[in-house]
């Protein structure tokens, strides 16, 4: 093998990846590595919540998206919504169900795309620490909320 | 390009910027639209008159807006997912951002009467 051109991708060698478009992608680390950091981590937290990333969003695709349809776009779109419009759909365990798992997937699809979006803008220990705190916080209590609402919601509350 | 800076601009960079910031817009929308929902358990009134803010003219608009955020977040989500699990995705990369864009415009095209037909209704009559 020819040690001239290294291919960043396998299986491709015969075209030009990276020209002005397409800039060869050499990515410094963000973060230098001082003599605190540990040397590795004992889990793969980081990996899975990459692949949770992922496969949540396939699913949000069709639950969201399919919410925002039935919401926002059918039958005459916001027009509809009232007391009397959600009693009808969580009449149905269907419906129940939907609103529960999308509930819980964007939520926790959210909230790890925000300690990201903290983790990267966040500088300071301290303002890192106390944010993810609040945001953590946020989180566990819309989704209790949320869950609670769902099932106790009563038709016949008056 | 400046060095030393993970920037570089173009459409790599300007998608990712755009799909972090409607992300953050659709996460802090949710965290309201769970707690507007609650009130069906305080009294079917307390519900019908927040339902009734969304129905103005100004919150419709903005409807229009969170439609517009959520379906680039994720067509472009779908579009990440591609980068990363599909062989040649890192090489089409570009064309695929354009897609995205494309079949975004054309979906906001089309919801653009269904979602604000109830403001169009009671500004311009039946
Ligand atoms: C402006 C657009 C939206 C409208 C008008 C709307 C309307 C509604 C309504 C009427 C309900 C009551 C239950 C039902 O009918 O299914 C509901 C529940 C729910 N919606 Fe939406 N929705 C909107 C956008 C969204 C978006 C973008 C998301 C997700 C990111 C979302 C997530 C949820 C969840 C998780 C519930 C269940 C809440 C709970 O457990 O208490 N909604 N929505
Ligand atoms: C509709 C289907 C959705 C798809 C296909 C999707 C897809 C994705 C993917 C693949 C990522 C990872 C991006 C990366 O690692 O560079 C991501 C990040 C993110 N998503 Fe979603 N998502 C969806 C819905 C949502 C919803 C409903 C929310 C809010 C509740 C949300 C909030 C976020 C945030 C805050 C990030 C982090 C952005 C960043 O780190 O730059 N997403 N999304």
């Amino acid at each position: 093998m020819s040690a001239e051109t290294t291919p960043a991708v396998s299986g491709v060698d015969d075209v030009t990846l990276y020209d002005v478009d397409n800039p060869a992608p050499v990515i410094e680390a963000p973060r230098k590595r001082t003599k605190k950091t540990p040397k590795a981590t004992r889990t793969n937290f980081e990996m899975y919540g990459w692949l949770f990333m992922r496969l949540s969003g396939i699913l949000l695709v069709v639950l969201v998206l399919g919410h925002l349809l039935i919401q926002l776009v059918l039958d005459g779109g916001v027009s509809k919504i009232g007391f009397a419009f959600v009693a009808g759909r969580w009449a149905s365990p269907f419906w129940q169900a939907w609103d529960l798992i999308m509930l819980w997937l964007a939520m926790l699809h959210g909230a790890n795309g925000l300690r990201t979006v903290i983790n990267d803008y966040a500088e300071r220990d301290n303002t890192r620490f106390w944010l993810k705190m609040l945001l953590y916080t946020a989180t566990v209590f819309t989704v209790l909320l949320g869950t609670l609402v769902i099932f106790t919601f009563d038709p016949n509350i008056r | 390009m400046p060095a030393g800076t993970l920037y570089r601009g173009r459409e790599g960079m300007w998608s990712w910027v755009a799909h972090r910031v409607t992300g953050v817009l659709i996460f802090f929308f949710l965290f309201v639209h769970v707690l507007d929902t609650a009130l069906v358990r305080v009294s079917p009134e307390a519900y019908d008159n927040v339902v009734a803010t969304y129905k103005t003219p100004i919150v419709n608009v903005m409807e229009y807006g969170l439609v517009a955020a959520i379906l680039f977040h994720a067509l472009n989500g779908l579009r990440v997912i591609a980068v990363d699990f599909w062989s040649k995705g890192p090489r089409y990369q570009k064309q695929m951002l354009w897609s995205v864009v494309a079949v975004w415009a054309l979906l906001m095209a089309g919801a653009f009467y269904p979602v604000l037909q109830h403001t169009l209704r009671t500004l311009f009559g039946s």
